[in-house]
């Protein structure tokens, strides 16, 4: 079947099976590597995009479901060549490490400052509570999300290249 | 005048807290893992596995399979047989299935490998490959294992008729038993460490391509070992070793899930050799939880003898280990058990001994895993809960039963009785600054004042000792693999410098922290480094990382080949100043003339000056690269106190970690942000181990922690806000007296926390409680004071 979506702003068709999971559908047919998969339950959140703004694990969606939407995935981030501050906060507090669930709890972060500008701890806590993590703690990903809160304003790209 | 804009943050040249050279590419979702590979013409792979615990292969009929279109082949154990590569040996020279050709022994084992044009088509395969199985009665209790007619698991093996691995022992039997048969107390506890599974983000997966002119065999592999595994390669597969590249590219996460060598790769090699086209293979969640490497799994006994003023005396422990179908542990090969004998903890002891029972059951091969530091959590979980059941028995709180008990700084280097020698501590200041952090005194009177009311709290104390970068490799290694590292240093004209290390991070922080370590050194910016790892070709020989190795091998290999280049360059900036090489003064990044401290060069003009046209002394080749094995001369020794806070709420026996304090001693300190989130990460192991983490099973051997629906892993909701300090002992044998951390975390919290829940349920009369602490337990356990007390 052919499905037609916008993905990080560029509008893209394929010819796709109808079982194909849009997490998939990016990494294997758009090349967007940056969405990972995590498991097999809608648990983990590693494959977190938005659709319309919302944020959904694309391991539970079908590309079909993405047809006439708007997608935005990590690498859609950056915008004119400029961080997101989720993005430098993550890099400021230590928000990651092996950097495997990252981009989907970069993408739940974002969701979550969209609705909540100023979330407290708690309120951040249960914003990433469908995200695992196995090598924070999730500490320094509160203060991550703390960090962008604080600095809406992003650092330019290319000091978060050098960094 | 050129301006250089500051960087938006400090940037130490050498230690100090300093951002990730590795994040930039992580947080636009440009890393590059396994599954992010893709080749042309590139093929997938998948894996058929057995439904049952214990069943015969009759037959295996794959002919629907084969005709499916998309489908290039689909390999079995018969196909492998005539390559002699239907079993394959593991870290622990026992066998292992690649294919099951006689019998499926778990539940989840590999029994057929479909390679098709996509992934999809690869699983649609799967489901039409028909297997008649005969089942067979599986054995999932060791210790039932161990019974006389149980059922024999390993019958592929020659004359085996029982389900014993080994017996192993260590410390002095008739000397503990002595020191047991004259104490005044004695305290007994069965403990059950459970099977759990590191559960990295990313699961296990690689891809192999072969050259059809040079058969040079490239394999990207998710492996925290990558030299090792290319040697297990060569002698397996009879591969010529020079003929394969293994790369790990970024890696998900390993916690030792990533040490061993799977079916899943040896198959994925095979179908790229078969099919001349590169080949991709990446399981899914439940392949990962139900067949790959699980951690623990021990039974234990404990008993710990002490005098009736409280001081310890003895500890004695019997373990039955419970190893899986096929012995696949990865530790050192003289030692069965991994470094369990580390159980005689932070005490000073008369007498110690255990023996530790390994056994098969029809479950996944594995044990040694998830950050346990080659099974020193299970030693340190049961000495530290010991103490605890002690401090119950005297009445006695077991902070100060520690404090009296812990080793003295004086007795440094410390034998313990089961022959390990620990390199430095001062354990008691670590302790005291832990109890005065926390506000100890305090928390006990809010806590008397809640047991009052009715109310549930628990303070849960415990101090580890570690032990971390194996070798030496004369008393360590895997299949005849010294335990050591290497370290390359290359040094350009313009003073750029690349490292290439043996070791591969998954996630600590390699390139950063490696690059300090040669800033420290040589006083080269961390930006002008660049650390290779990961990659056989562009970086020398080692072992790798798992066992919290990383800083205490490679990190020492590190410091040492960056002084190797530092006495290069001190001869070659003797050449450019016409001085005397004994006559220069080295400050960091710089070497000058003693008392004339304007005439000197940077590290960057002696860099160019080695390859320029400066006449150099006879001997000396010119350049600054240099190489070093690095050859640990014993492990280090961190350790550390936690100490935590838990509420329970009586009425649904659910446990809330309120405040969790960690005190850890890694020696020098490189990158305290690194360090900080080492020990963030494993007291989120603890909280998981000990709440809600286990992979169970049913009678038959149905896995029932095959999902992340199942097999809980903690969320930010469980967590509290992590509380670190820290004290600093270095090590004396360490270059840079730095210790490894990694595992740390994961060793120390889990019994943290029991003993808080344990201490928490005090008024029930509660002893004991086996993780994982579920709500259902802790109310189970109030039910059964409740009635005790009524």
């Amino acid at each position: 079947m052919q499905i037609t979506m916008r993905v990080n702003g560029d509008e893209v068709t394929r010819d796709v099976e109808p079982r194909l999971l849009l997490v998939h559908f990016l990494r294997d047919h758009l090349g967007l590597t940056g969405t990972h998969w995590g498991c097999d339950t809608s648990n983990c959140g590693a494959c977190v995009v938005h659709m319309d703004g919302e944020p959904v694990k694309s391991c539970t969606v079908l590309a079909a479901m993405a047809d006439g939407r708007e997608v935005r995935t990590v690498e859609g981030m950056i915008t004119n060549g400029v961080l997101d501050p989720v993005q430098q906060g993550f890099m400021e507090e230590h928000g990651l490490q092996c950097g495997f669930c990252t981009p989907g709890m970069m993408m739940a972060a974002r969701a979550l400052l969209d609705r909540n500008p100023h979330p407290t701890d708690a309120e951040i806590r249960e914003g990433l509570s469908g995200q695992l993590c196995r090598c924070t703690g999730y500490a320094t990903i509160v203060r991550s999300v703390h960090w962008a809160a604080d600095h809406p304003a992003a650092a330019p790209a290319a000091a978060g290249a050098e960094s | 005048m050129t301006t250089v804009e500051k960087p938006p943050y400090e940037r130490p040249i050498g230690y100090g807290r300093l951002l990730r050279k590795e994040d930039p590419r992580f947080i636009r979702g440009k890393g590059n893992y396994i599954d992010d590979i893709n080749l042309p013409g590139m093929l997938y792979g998948a894996i058929l596995r057995s439904p049952y615990a214990h069943a015969r292969i009759k037959s295996i009929d794959v002919s629907a399979a084969t005709s499916l279109p998309k489908v290039v082949a689909v390999i079995t154990g018969k196909d492998l047989e005539p390559l002699k590569l239907a079993w394959m040996p593991t870290l622990s020279q026992d066998t292992q299935a690649v294919l099951a050709t006689d019998k499926v022994r778990f539940q989840g084992q590999e029994v057929a490998y479909v390679v098709a044009e996509d992934r999809y088509a690869a699983r649609d395969a799967l489901e039409l490959i028909d297997v008649d199985y005969e089942i067979l009665p599986a054995v999932v209790d060791p210790r039932k294992a161990l019974e006389p007619g149980a059922p024999v698991i390993r019958d592929d093996k020659e004359g085996k008729t029982d389900n014993h691995i080994f017996d192993w022992e260590s410390g002095d039997s008739a000397a503990t038993d002595a020191v047991f048969a004259a104490a005044d107390v004695v305290v007994k506890q069965d403990m059950y460490y459970p099977r759990s599974h590191p559960a990295p983000m990313e699961t296990c997966g690689c891809v192999a391509q072969v050259d059809p002119i040079d058969g040079q065999l490239t394999l990207w592999a998710t492996t925290q070992a990558p030299h090792a595994h290319r040697t297990v390669y060569a002698l397996v597969a009879g591969l010529p070793e020079h003929k394969i590249r293994v790369i790990a590219p970024d890696i998900g996460g390993g916690f030792g899930n990533k040490v061993g060598v799977y079916p899943g790769y040896v198959c994925t090699i095979v179908a790229a050799l078969v099919t001349g086209k590169p080949v991709k293979w990446m399981e899914d969640r439940s392949e990962n939880l139900m067949s790959t490497s699980f951690a623990r799994d021990f039974h234990m006994h404990g008993e710990i003898a002490a005098t009736k003023e409280g001081k310890i005396l003895g500890v004695r422990v019997n373990v039955i280990a419970d190893h899986g179908a096929f012995n696949g542990t990865a530790q050192p090969s003289k030692y069965p058990a991994g470094f369990f004998h580390m159980f005689t903890g932070s005490y000073d002891l008369a007498a110690a001994h255990c023996k530790v029972t390994g056994v098969y059951t029809n479950k996944a091969p594995g044990g040694v895993a998830y950050a346990c530091s080659f099974r020193i959590t299970e030693s340190v979980y049961l000495v530290e809960r010991m103490v605890d059941c002690l401090a119950a028995e005297l009445g006695t709180d077991p902070a100060e039963l520690r404090l009296k008990n812990l080793i003295k700084p004086e007795q440094f280097p410390y034998t313990t009785k089961t022959g390990w020698e620990y390199d430095s501590g001062d354990y008691e200041v670590t302790l005291r600054k832990a109890l005065d952090k926390i506000g100890y005194s305090e928390l006990r009177k809010e806590q008397a004042e809640k047991r009052q009311r009715g109310e549930l709290m628990g303070i849960g104390v415990a101090f580890f000792t570690e032990a971390v970068g194996a070798g030496p490799r004369e008393h360590m290694d895997i299949l005849g693999l010294g335990m050591a590292d290497g370290a390359t240093l290359r040094i350009h004209p313009t003073g750029k410098a690349v490292l290439g290390v043996s070791c591969q991070s998954t996630g600590q922080g390699h390139e950063t922290t490696y690059a300090q370590i040669v800033g420290e050194e040589l006083g080269i910016p961390p930006e002008d480094i660049d650390v290779v790892n990961g990659d056989t070709d562009r970086t020398p020989f080692g072992l790798g990382t798992y066992g919290s190795r990383s800083t205490p091998v490679s990190g020492a290999a590190t410091a040492v080949v960056a002084r190797k280049v530092r006495e290069r360059a001190r001869i070659v900036a003797a050449a450019m100043l016409e001085a005397s090489a004994d006559d220069l003064e080295w400050e960091k990044g710089r070497f000058f003339v003693k008392g004339d401290p304007e005439r000197g060069k940077t590290i960057q003009e002696i860099a160019m000056g080695a390859h320029g046209s400066v006449h150099l002394p006879d001997g000396i080749e010119g350049g600054l690269d240099a190489e070093t094995v690095y050859n640990p001369p014993n492990l280090t020794y961190p350790f550390g106190a936690y100490i935590c806070v838990v509420d329970v709420d009586a009425g649904t026996g659910k446990v809330v970690v309120r405040r969790f304090l960690a005190v850890d001693d890694c020696g020098t300190r490189i990158n305290p942000m690194i360090i900080e989130g080492q020990v963030h990460r494993g007291l989120t192991d603890g909280v998981g181990m000990a709440l809600m983490e286990i992979i169970d099973f049913d009678e038959q051997g149905n896995c029932l922690g095959g999902s992340f629906m199942d097999y809980l892993l903690p969320t930010a909701m469980e967590c509290p806000d992590w509380e670190t300090d820290f004290t600093v002992t270095p090590s004396p044998h360490h270059p840079i007296g730095a210790k490894g951390v990694g595992e740390s975390a994961t060793v120390g919290s889990p019994p943290c926390i029991i003993n808080a829940i344990v201490d928490a349920l005090k008024p029930y009369g509660v002893r004991h409680i086996d993780m994982p602490a579920t709500p259902g337990r802790v109310w189970e356990a109030i039910q059964k004071g409740k009635q005790a007390t009524a």
